[in-house]
């Protein structure tokens, strides 16, 4: 699948954003005046930030608001819901916190459960896509809420996000174990693909289309895959194993600067590699699996 | 609205014969220029030296091989199946994308539309393309402009493709019903779904191309065991010697 940079950098950086929210919800840190002012923009800042990076990717976002309507059946449009909900559920508790004003914390974690509840909507957009096997598989959700609850305990300095890190590397580890499989197991082929597998074994004569087409573009991305296994022990240092140290060091503020610098950018290339190496079935038709 | 309807009474589609497709793509041609006419099926550089475009239909031709007989050249033209558990309806957070209760047919509102794409990826078959242009996502409509359009001439009530085929290889009609002609060659050929597994029950079937059975040699193969006489064959004799 075409790595879309909107959709890189809407995943990656909303993801945890409504992570460090879902804490901030919780009371996972009780600052107040500027302090609570800053965290929580940072935690509104790069969730919407997210958001809006997403709204890049459509063709024609004028209709964006009619996102909302099928949360029956779109897990698309049940992101859009949960997504302001949590926003709006959240805001009060940021004002609270800003001002003092002691509002009950029941809101604060209804909120929190709503964050990882997005976090999980959107994960699904692609774990419900059969037609990419390798995000067809329950790890999917688990790894996306991985890493915002690894990223939320890190930017709100948990004693324990050294291992929630860990845990992200270990899902990173079985995600890819169980993903290289993924596209074998689903057993499509040319052959099934087109129905000729009755026949005997087919082979591509002539491309449908010398140019390329939004298909080729969008679905059959191989650019780049050459470095996947480079990439990802990138990814898995930087977002998991790297961050980890740091925040073991006597780094203070700076040091959770540093792990969420390092994490951020591993978390972006292990999402890169989310799209870029997941392969859709209709690649079979032009001889690609890819 | 993007629940599939529990089930439809009538499921218009179509069934392609890969034994007589020749591959000339002018269901393609025609696809293109019935639906370019209103709101348009946008081209990128077309004239340029790395032209692009919105198609609904495209023909892909295959070799296969077949254990004991020649390889067989078969041409494929792919498009929307209409499927019964269609996933591109399900996941389309709008409502733009939806499929018709009457009779079965997938469409897009492109009033609707937000040109997320996500109808596009949860296509097995790559049977929707964006149209770089306008924004929103395009398919196959079965032609319903043609199909019921009462103005045009009673043979003309069918999907460009089908009506512009020169060999007959693509055929239109309601395969909820047993007795119609599209159903009746189903059951006599073996039509099938293509990616059965993938759970999208097609509405659209294949018909299998025939078996041609093992190669037969040559007509002209016994003028290859031609004995020279004559001079020839003396010639033939001593040049062999040397």
């Amino acid at each position: 699948m075409h790595p879309a940079p909107s959709v890189i950098l809407f995943s990656t950086l909303s993801g945890l954003g409504f992570g460090f929210l879902a804490f901030l919800g919780w009371g996972a840190l009780t600052p107040s005046g500027w302090a609570a002012f800053l965290l929580w923009a940072l935690g509104y800042g790069l969730a919407v930030a997210g958001l809006l990076a997403s709204t890049f990717h459509l063709g024609n976002p004028k209709n964006a608001l009619k996102a909302f309507t099928q949360w029956r059946t779109s897990w698309l449009s049940r992101e859009a819901w949960t997504s302001v909900a949590t926003l709006l559920l959240l805001a009060p508790v940021a004002l609270s916190d800003i001002f003092g004003l002691g509002l009950p914390r029941l809101l604060g974690q209804i909120g929190g459960l709503l964050a990882l509840g997005t976090v999980l909507t959107t994960a699904m957009i692609y774990a419900q896509i059969k037609a990419v096997p390798r995000w067809h598989h329950w790890l999917t959700p688990v790894m996306f809420l991985a890493f915002a609850l690894a990223g939320g305990a890190l930017l709100s300095g948990r004693a324990w996000a050294p291992v929630l890190l860990l845990a992200v590397g270990a899902v990173l580890l079985a995600v890819w174990r169980v993903g290289d499989g993924a596209f074998a197991r689903a057993g499509q082929t040319m052959g099934t693909a087109t129905g000729l597998d009755r026949l005997g074994v087919p082979s591509v004569l002539d491309p449908a289309h010398t140019a390329g087409n939004y298909l080729k573009r969008e679905m059959i991305f191989v650019v780049g895959r050459k470095h996947a296994v480079k990439l990802r022990r990138i990814a898995l240092v930087l977002a998991s194993a790297a961050p980890a140290v740091v925040l073991l060091l006597p780094l203070g503020g700076w040091g959770i600067a540093l792990a969420a610098a390092l994490h951020l950018a591993g978390a972006l290339s292990a999402r890169w590699l989310f799209f870029a190496e997941a392969e859709h079935v209709v690649g079979l038709y032009y001889g690609a699996r890819g | 609205m993007t629940a599939l309807p529990q089930a439809t009474q009538t499921k218009l589609g179509l069934v392609i014969d890969l034994d007589t497709c020749v591959g000339c793509q002018a269901c393609v041609t025609a696809c293109k220029g019935w639906n370019d006419a209103g709101i348009g099926l946008s081209d990128q550089n077309p004239y340029g030296a790395d032209p692009s475009g919105t198609f609904l239909n495209r023909v892909h031709s295959y070799q296969v091989a077949i254990p004991d007989a020649p390889a067989q050249v078969v041409t494929f033209p792919r498009s929307c199946l209409h499927c019964d558990n269609a996933p591109c309806v399900t996941v389309c957070p709008t409502g733009a994308s939806y499929k018709r209760a009457e009779d079965g047919i997938v469409l897009v509102n492109e009033d609707a539309c937000i040109g997320c794409g996500l109808c596009a990826w949860a296509c097995p078959y790559g049977a929707r393309e964006m149209d770089e242009a306008q924004g929103v996502m395009k398919k196959c409509t079965l032609c319903v402009d043609r199909i019921y359009n009462e103005t045009l001439a009673e043979e003309d009530r069918e999907p460009a493709c089908v009506r512009t085929c020169p060999t007959n290889a693509r055929h239109f009609g309601d395969l909820a019903d047993p007795d119609s002609a599209v159903s009746r060659l189903v059951a006599e050929r073996g039509g099938y779904d293509l990616m059965p597994d993938m759970g999208t029950k097609p509405t659209n079937k294949y018909l299998p191309p025939r078996k041609k059975g093992p190669g037969t040699a040559s007509p002209l193969a016994p003028l290859l065991d031609v004995k020279a006489t004559g001079i020839a064959g003396w010639l033939d004799r001593m040049l062999g010697k040397i």
